[in-house]
């Protein structure tokens, strides 16, 4: 076709870790000037192979060409010399130095082992300028919001003559009005000829921006679209290996189970109430107020639906609610009893578990094995005379391995080698062995693929149908929808409102959660 | 002498095959292991009187406190924290019980010595473990209530003990215990010199205590991950609290230990010894970057390494004084070993 075009190719690229192919033989070509978008489940390899263009892995075979000449990539450093730059999703920004100082970093302008200020005043200005964007080049960057740090990441990469950028979940923390700024951005870049690979997951952003889209499976390459024939069904059986309907077949099944179950009588049956819970002061502002006089009833049974916007203060509520935060007021009752929880043991021992907002930071011991991580709160009950029953514990964490279908070579295995879906699916089960009564999950699908989530749904319908109650926080708002029996809705640190299901619409929803103070009843369960 | 010498290459030889991953991982898991086998030959072949009987009785016997503090620093390092504070914990826990081998606390108020030979062995024991777990108590609370961090509070440790020990005992040695009293440090039984005994018998109860108890497991997710732990209803606190108790209880015995193997407490005993110890858990294997990695088996591995480089330097008549650049550049080494292998395995 049109070779000549073709600016960046990867040939055949393998690259494997202890007990995994990450990559099996992915090819990929860029041409110049180009938005390409690389869409595909946690796991499917879109990371590894992003990490090997950037040069901080490297592959086992394959080979890189760079506008038709071969190139080894040595390291990140050598990368971006290449034209080559990627912006993580956490960025690569030093905060206490300022925004020009982060983007000439390494390459200062100015005479040897000197920085001239001023050339690198104009310079940094000089790109920002070409941005369009209204930043002081001698900001600091802890002070910026993260869509301008963003737009000090792009100008750094712009800084070094970038030919191939790369953006992982660059919206991923964005407003709306934010991303189409950014849209405009990556279109100028490309009308310079710079060629960007986006790495997204929302179908819509790839629709919107890209030329081709790559769609990754399982380590391998499964198809490029173009962007005249990616509709969101072609995108997502690629990205499935199976048909849409199947996949929300499955999601759709828990409907009317749930209906069933909460029509079949234990409705009044309160699991956990919460009275009057507040919580003063957060960790950057010590007078705010985080948590404002909350109030809800949990039912038997029942799937609470969690809803608030970033800020609203729901992963502060749970935590609270768990005794992982403190706070300053509030009674909390289980099955009709108050009782007073100062730490997580305390709720455990009243029959709650918690499903952390970030499964690596708070939710598992990376280089532990599955059944140290999925044992861990359950070592009382497996302990006699201090010593565990090794045997006992293996055959739990067999069961629940199996239950929950968790893909591992063996129970031996690190966490930290499986994947986001798997990992999600141990620390389930770390809760789910201790047979807790109310099951809290912060998030309990963000960043894992599509058929892991369609599993935990599967899940938690049948735990509530077991009589588990299940509070779920969300930031999809679909995902609340489907799920929850009534959805709490929280804004500003307070309960704005609360929607059953019967009257669950998405606007209804979005209304509550972007309520202003005062101007909201406030209606408790 | 030959079967040792031709050990040593072929574990290396049969993981070469297998890919340079694994190589990796076979000498990060053996690495201290192979290591000690290896200067074991050298030394073998260099010097004959290394390989005799007596002499790596004595080496063991020399390595046996270091060995018994290893035991505490491993759990202590496994939990992501330090102890700078054993050397003068161990010098102030010896002092105060040879006092009371002398006689009694009179020498605290300056009253001169009692009776020597009142309180049983047992009392004078109990007493010098009792104010070492006392000490850790006190670091352990500053740990983990006050959150202090733990270099910091253990450098105060460091300082403060050896304070105490200087105050308690007036500057002065106490010294010229009873025959019985010296059992414990010099004495044989067969072959084998009673502080190796102690030192193997603690070492095997470490092993059991942090591979199949729940604290041991608790140990390992503590220092693994703070946070998780807490949020599975760990007893975070709790666990490092008696982290440092155990550590300060190896201090303790320890310090009984050398005041029966010198026939006196001295004030300035164990000075250095944290930098000993620290090695020797890390080139065992226990990793000081992050928590919840190591085993006792290598803290085991890692002090007899560092007492059978220090004999042989000895044997081949190189001073003392290199010696210590040694230990300094071997924990260097095992903590950028411990990187490099990290790193790879990503």
């Amino acid at each position: 076709m049109d070779d000549h075009n073709e600016l960046l190719r990867m040939e055949s690229i393998s690259k494997s870790f202890p007990g995994v192919l990450a990559l099996d033989s992915v090819s990929l070509d860029v041409r110049k000037g180009e938005i390409l978008g690389l869409i595909g489940e946690n796991g499917a390899g879109k990371s590894t192979l992003m990490k090997i263009l950037s040069g901080v892995y490297a592959m086992d075979s394959g080979q890189l060409y760079l506008v038709g000449q071969p190139i080894h990539i040595l390291n990140p450093h050598h990368a971006q010399q290449l034209g080559i730059s990627i912006i993580y999703q956490e960025f690569n920004l030093m905060p206490n130095l300022t925004v020009m100082e982060n983007v000439y970093v390494g390459h200062e302008p100015g005479p040897p082992g000197l920085v001239s200020r001023r050339q690198l005043y104009q310079r940094t200005q000089q790109l920002l300028d070409r941005l369009g964007v209204n930043l002081s080049p001698t900001a600091t960057v802890r002070d910026l919001a993260v869509a301008e740090q963003q737009m000090a990441e792009i100008a750094k990469a712009l800084s070094m003559e970038v030919k191939v950028l790369v953006m992982d979940e660059p919206t991923s923390a964005l407003s709306d009005t934010e991303v189409q700024s950014l849209f405009n951005i990556m279109r100028d870049l490309r009308r310079t000829g710079i060629s960007v690979i986006f790495i997204s997951h929302r179908m819509k952003e790839i629709k919107t921006i890209c030329d081709r889209v790559t769609v990754l499976r399982d380590g391998k390459n499964v198809g490029t679209l173009a962007a005249a024939e990616a509709s969101e069904e072609a995108i997502i059986r690629l990205m499935v290996g199976r048909s849409l309907n199947e996949f929300f077949h499955k999601e759709e099944s828990s409907h009317p189970t749930s209906e069933t179950d909460r029509g079949t009588g234990s409705g009044e049956d309160i699991a956990l109430e919460v009275r009057g819970l507040t919580r003063r002061g957060s960790k950057r502002d010590p007078s705010a107020i985080v948590l404002d006089d909350i109030s809800f009833q949990l039912k038997r049974g029942e799937l609470l639906g969690l809803a608030g916007l970033v800020g609203a203060g729901r992963t502060e509520l749970v935590r609270a609610v768990f005794g992982a935060d403190p706070c300053d007021a509030g009674e909390i009752y289980v099955d009709g009893k108050q009782v007073d929880i100062g730490s997580p043991l305390d709720a455990i021992h009243v029959g709650m578990g918690l499903v952390p907002e970030d499964r690596k930071e708070q939710g598992l011991i990376l280089h532990l094995a599955v059944r140290e991580n999925m044992s861990l709160p359950s070592l009382n009950q497996l302990t006699h005379f201090g010593f565990v029953d090794r045997g006992e514990e293996v055959r739990r964490v067999r069961e629940y391995v199996a239950r929950l279908q968790i893909r591992t070579p063996s129970l031996e295995q690190k966490v930290n080698n499986l994947s986001g879906g798997n990992q999600q699916k141990v620390v389930i089960s770390k809760w789910l062995m201790l047979k807790p009564k109310i099951l809290i999950m912060d998030e309990p699908t963000r960043g894992i693929d599509v058929g892991a989530k369609a599993e935990i749904y599967a899940l938690m319908d049948q735990l509530t149908r077991e009589g588990i109650s299940v509070i779920m926080i969300s930031s999809e708002l679909p995902e609340l929808l489907a799920m929850s029996d009534r959805i709490v809705c929280m804004a500003e640190g307070r309960v704005s409102g609360v929607v059953d299901r019967r009257d669950a619409t998405p606007e209804l929803v979005m209304r509550y959660l972007t309520a202003q103070r005062r101007q909201t009843t406030q209606k408790a369960a | 002498m030959t079967v040792t010498t031709d050990v040593s290459p072929s574990p290396a030889k049969g993981a070469r095959k297998a890919g340079g991953s694994d190589l990796l991982s076979v000498a990060s898991r053996f690495g201290a292991l192979i290591f000690l086998i290896v200067v074991c030959a050298i030394l073998a072949i260099l010097q004959p009187a290394f390989m005799t009987s007596l002499n790596l009785f004595n080496v063991l016997r020399q390595v046996s406190i270091y060995g018994l503090l290893a035991i505490g620093m491993t759990c202590v390092i496994l939990t992501g924290g330090i102890d700078l504070s054993i050397g003068s914990l161990l010098a102030l826990a010896g002092l105060v019980g040879a006092a009371l081998e002398k006689g009694g606390a009179g020498l605290l108020v300056g009253a001169g010595a009692g009776q020597a030979g009142r309180y049983g062995i047992p009392l004078v024991v109990l007493t010098a473990v009792a104010v070492g777990m006392g000490g850790g108590l006190l670091q352990g609370l500053a740990v983990a209530k006050l959150k202090v961090p733990v270099f910091i509070v253990t450098l105060g440790g460091l300082s403060v003990f050896r304070g105490a020990a200087l105050a308690f005992s007036h500057g002065q040695p106490i010294s010229a215990f009873r025959p019985e009293y010296g059992f414990w440090g010099k004495g044989m039984v067969g072959p084998v010199p009673v502080p190796v005994i102690i030192f193997l018998a603690f070492a095997v109860v470490g092993y059991i205590v942090l591979t199949y108890t729940k604290f041991g497991r608790h140990i390992y997710a503590v220092g693994g991950n703070r946070e998780a732990a807490r949020l599975s209803g760990l007893n975070v606190d709790a666990v490092l609290i008696r982290v440092y108790v155990i550590m300060g209880f190896f201090a303790g015995l320890s310090g009984f230990l050398l005041s029966s193997r010198l026939n006196s407490a001295e004030q300035v005993a164990g000075v250095g010894y944290e930098l000993i110890v620290i090695a020797g858990v890390a080139i065992g294997g226990t990793s000081m970057t992050m928590g919840g990695t190591g085993s006792i088996l290598g803290s085991v591995v890692g002090i007899v390494l560092m007492g059978v480089l220090a004999n042989g330097l000895t044997l081949l008549n190189v001073s003392a004084y290199y010696q210590q650049m040694v230990t300094g550049l071997l924990i260097v080494f095992a903590v950028w070993f411990d990187q490099v292998v990290r790193t790879r395995r990503r």
